[in-house]
C-alpha cells in the first residue's frame, strides 16, 4: 500500500464512519436482537425468556388472526400494487404529450401523494362515510343509488383502501415520466418508418423500454404495500375493523408489540414479514430476466 | 390542421378530468372545513353541498324565509311544531316541510379556532418543527459526510459498503423496531424527541444514495486543484463539493422535511405525553376521540395539509429533478 492508499483509507473509513456506526447500532444489532426475541417470550420489562420454536408454531397453528392478517394484506398488494401500477403508467403517457400546461397537471396529480398521510387518511374516511360522505352523495345526485358502506363495511373496506391507494400514485407516475423521457426518440422514427400506428409504437417500443422502470416501481409498490400501516390505523382507529377485515399484516404486528406487549411473538411476525419481502423481491429480479429490457444490451 | 387541434382538445380535456378526480377530495375537505355542523350532514335527498351557506337572518335576528314564492320572517313557534310567519300582511302557522329558509354563503371560520383549541396546536406546531429542523441538520449533514466517502475517496471496499446501504433500503422497520424501542426505553429516551432525531445524524441510506449520485458528476480536476492548493480532505468536501452541490442538499433537505413533518408512525410509538404530539399524531388522536367534529377534524387536515402544498408549489422542480435521480439512474 502506498501512502496515498492508506491516507484514502483512511479518510474513506473516516467520512463513512457516521454510517458505519449507525449500521452496527440501527441495523445489525437490531436484526440480531430482533431474530433472538423471536425465539423468545419478551415483553420489555422482563428480561427475554428463550422458547424455541413456539412463537413461529403459535403464529402458524394457533392464531387465525394472523393468516386473516396475511390474507388481508396478499388481497390488497394483489389488487393494489397491478392496478397503481397500470394507473400512474396512463398518467405517466398523459402527462408525456407535447402541450401546454403539462407542469401544472403534473403538479396536481402529485399533490395527493405529499400530503401528510395522517390528514388524507381523515379525509377519505369522509369522502368514504356512507351517510354524508361525498362519494355516497354523488352517486345518490347522479345515479340515483345507494352506495354501499365502504370503509364502514366488512366486504368494501378493502376494497375502498385499494381505491384510496390509486389517488396517491405521484411518486410512481413521476419515475414512469423520468423513463418515458429516456425512450431515445429515433426508435420512434423508426417505428414511423415501419408504418406502425399509436398502440404497435407502445406496445413495441415504449413498453418494452420501460420495462426497467416498471420493475422498480412493482418491488416499491410490493414493498409498500407489505407495511401498508398508517392509513388503516387512522381510519379504523388501530382496531383493524370492521370484524378484522383490514387487520393488515403491519397492523397486527404493531398490535402484538405495543397493545399486548408480546414483543417476541412480534419479532417473529416481524421476520417472517422480513423473509417474505425478500424472497418476494428475490423471484421478481430473477424472472425479470426474461421480461426487463435493459437499454445497453 | 382542424384535426391536430381536435385532439389537441381532447387531451387537455382527459386532462382536466384527471385533474379534477385529483383535486375533489382536497375541495371536499376545505369546503367541510368551513361548514357549520347543522350543514355537514345533508338531509335526507339532499346533494352534497360545495359553497358552505349559513342562513339569512334580518336585523332583530330572525330568519327570513320563502313560503308560496314570497318572502317573509319567522316571528315564532307553535308548541305543535308549527312555525309562525309573517309573509306580506299576513301571519301564518306553517310546518316546517312547507316553506324554506332563505341561505346565504356562509363560511364558518369558527371550526379552526375549535381544532386549535382543542388541540394545543402552538404546541404541536413547535415539536413538529423542531423534530423537522433537527432531522433535516443531521440527515445532510451525516449523509452527504458518507455519501463523499463513497464518491470521491478512492478506497478498497467502499462498493461494498455502498451496496450494503443500498440493501438496507429494503430491510422492513418492523425488524428493527422492537429491538430499539428496548434499547430507548432502557436508556430511558422513550417519551423524548431522541429515538426520532438520533437516526439522522448517522447517515439516512436514501439521502446516502441521492447524494453520492451528485457528487459523482462533479468533475474530479476540482478536487485535485484543491489539493494543490493545500486542501485536506475535509477542506474539499467543506469548501468544494458542499457549495456546487447545494440542488442537491436543498433536495435532501426538502424530502426529509416533508416525510417528517407527515410521519405518524415513529411518533405513535415513541411519544406518550400529549405536549409532545407532533401535528400528525395530535390530529390521528383528535380524531380517535372525535370521530365525527368533521368540521374541525377537516379544518385541522387543511392545516397540515396547506404548508406542504405551499412548499410543494416552489420547489417542485427540485423536488422530480430529486426523484429523477434516484429513481431511475442507480
Amino acid at each position: 500500500m502506498t501512502r496515498m492508499e492508506r491516507r484514502n483509507t483512511r479518510n474513506g473509513l473516516l467520512f463513512a464512519s457516521p454510517y458505519i456506526v449507525g449500521f452496527v447500532v440501527f441495523i445489525l444489532y437490531p436484526l440480531g436482537a430482533s431474530l433472538y426475541y423471536s425465539f423468545c417470550q419478551y415483553n420489555v420489562i422482563m428480561p427475554p425468556a428463550w422458547v424455541g420454536l413456539e412463537n413461529f408454531h403459535e403464529l402458524f397453528f394457533q392464531d387465525p388472526l394472523f393468516w386473516k392478517a396475511l390474507y388481508n394484506t396478499v388481497y390488497f398488494a394483489v389488487f393494489s400494487v397491478p392496478l397503481s401500477l397500470a394507473f400512474s403508467l396512463s398518467l405517466a403517457l398523459l402527462l408525456n404529450q407535447k402541450l401546454r400546461g403539462m407542469a401544472v397537471y403534473r403538479t396536481l396529480f402529485f399533490l395527493p401523494s405529499i400530503v401528510p398521510i395522517v390528514a388524507s387518511a381523515v379525509l377519505w374516511l369522509w369522502v368514504l362515510n356512507p351517510e354524508s360522505g361525498l362519494i355516497n352523495g354523488m352517486l345518490r345526485q347522479f345515479l340515483g343509488v345507494e352506495g354501499p358502506g365502504w370503509i364502514a363495511d366488512e366486504h368494501w373496506a378493502k376494497p375502498s383502501l385499494v381505491v384510496m391507494s390509486l389517488w396517491a400514485v405521484g411518486g410512481a407516475m413521476v419515475i414512469f415520466l423520468a423513463g418515458l423521457a429516456d425512450v431515445p426518440e429515433t426508435l420512434y422514427e423508426v417505428a414511423d418508418i415501419d408504418g406502425a400506428g399509436r398502440w404497435a409504437k407502445f406496445r413495441h417500443v415504449t413498453l418494452p423500454m420501460l420495462t426497467p422502470t416498471i420493475l422498480f416501481n412493482l418491488i416499491m409498490g410490493l414493498i409498500g404495500a407489505f407495511q401498508y400501516f398508517t392509513q388503516v390505523y387512522v381510519m379504523t382507529g388501530g382496531k383493524g375493523g370492521p370484524v378484522d377485515s383490514t387487520m393488515f399484516y403491519a397492523l397486527y404486528l404493531y398490535r402484538n408489540s405495543f397493545y399486548y406487549l408480546r414483543m417476541g411473538y412480534a419479532s417473529a411476525m416481524a421476520w417472517l414479514l422480513f423473509v417474505v419481502i425478500l424472497a418476494a423481491t428475490l423471484l421478481l429480479l430473477t424472472t425479470s430476466k426474461r421480461w426487463v429490457h435493459y437499454h445497453g444490451e | 390542421m382542424a384535426n391536430k387541434l381536435t385532439v389537441k382538445w381532447k387531451a387537455h380535456t382527459v386532462l382536466m378530468l384527471a385533474s379534477l378526480l385529483f383535486l375533489v377530495p382536497f375541495l371536499w375537505m376545505f369546503s367541510t372545513s368551513l361548514k357549520h355542523e347543522s350543514r355537514i350532514f345533508p338531509k335526507p335527498g339532499e346533494p352534497p353541498q360545495w359553497i358552505p351557506t349559513t342562513e339569512k337572518l334580518d336585523e332583530e335576528g330572525r330568519r327570513l324565509v320563502t313560503y308560496n314564492g314570497e318572502d317573509g320572517v319567522e316571528v315564532g313557534r307553535e308548541e305543535n311544531g308549527r312555525f309562525v310567519l309573517q309573509v306580506g300582511e299576513k301571519t301564518l302557522a306553517v310546518w316546517p316541510e312547507d316553506f324554506e329558509v332563505q341561505q346565504k354563503v356562509g363560511l364558518h371560520w369558527m371550526n379552526y379556532v375549535d381544532a386549535f383549541r382543542q388541540m394545543d396546536f402552538i404546541q404541536n406546531l413547535r415539536n413538529t418543527l423542531f423534530i423537522c429542523v433537527s432531522y433535516v441538520l443531521g440527515t445532510v449533514c451525516a449523509s452527504s459526510l458518507v455519501a463523499y466517502s463513497f464518491a470521491r475517496i478512492p478506497w478498497k471496499g467502499r462498493n461494498l459498503l455502498f451496496v450494503l446501504v443500498l440493501s438496507t433500503m429494503m430491510l422492513p422497520y418492523q425488524v428493527t423496531l422492537i429491538p430499539l424501542f428496548a434499547v430507548y426505553s432502557k436508556l430511558g429516551w422513550v417519551g423524548t424527541f431522541k429515538p426520532l432525531i438520533a437516526p439522522a445524524f448517522f447517515g439516512v441510506p436514501f439521502y446516502i444514495f441521492l447524494l453520492r449520485q451528485f457528487f459523482m458528476g462533479i468533475p474530479q480536476d476540482l478536487s485535485a486543484a484543491a489539493r494543490i492548493d493545500g486542501c485536506n480532505e475535509f477542506g474539499i468536501y467543506w469548501r468544494v463539493i458542499m457549495p456546487l452541490s447545494k440542488p442537491a442538499l436543498a433536495t435532501t433537505a426538502l424530502f426529509t422535511f416533508l416525510f417528517e413533518w407527515g410521519d405518524f408512525l415513529f411518533p405513535l410509538v415513541y411519544l406518550q405525553d400529549e405536549r409532545q404530539y407532533t401535528l400528525a399524531l395530535a390530529l390521528q388522536q383528535f380524531q380517535s376521540q372525535h370521530a365525527s367534529a368533521w368540521g374541525p377534524l377537516m379544518a385541522m387536515s387543511t392545516v397540515i395539509t396547506v404548508p406542504i402544498i405551499i412548499v410543494f408549489f416552489f420547489t417542485q422542480k427540485t423536488f422530480i429533478q430529486g426523484i429523477t435521480l434516484t429513481g431511475l439512474k442507480g
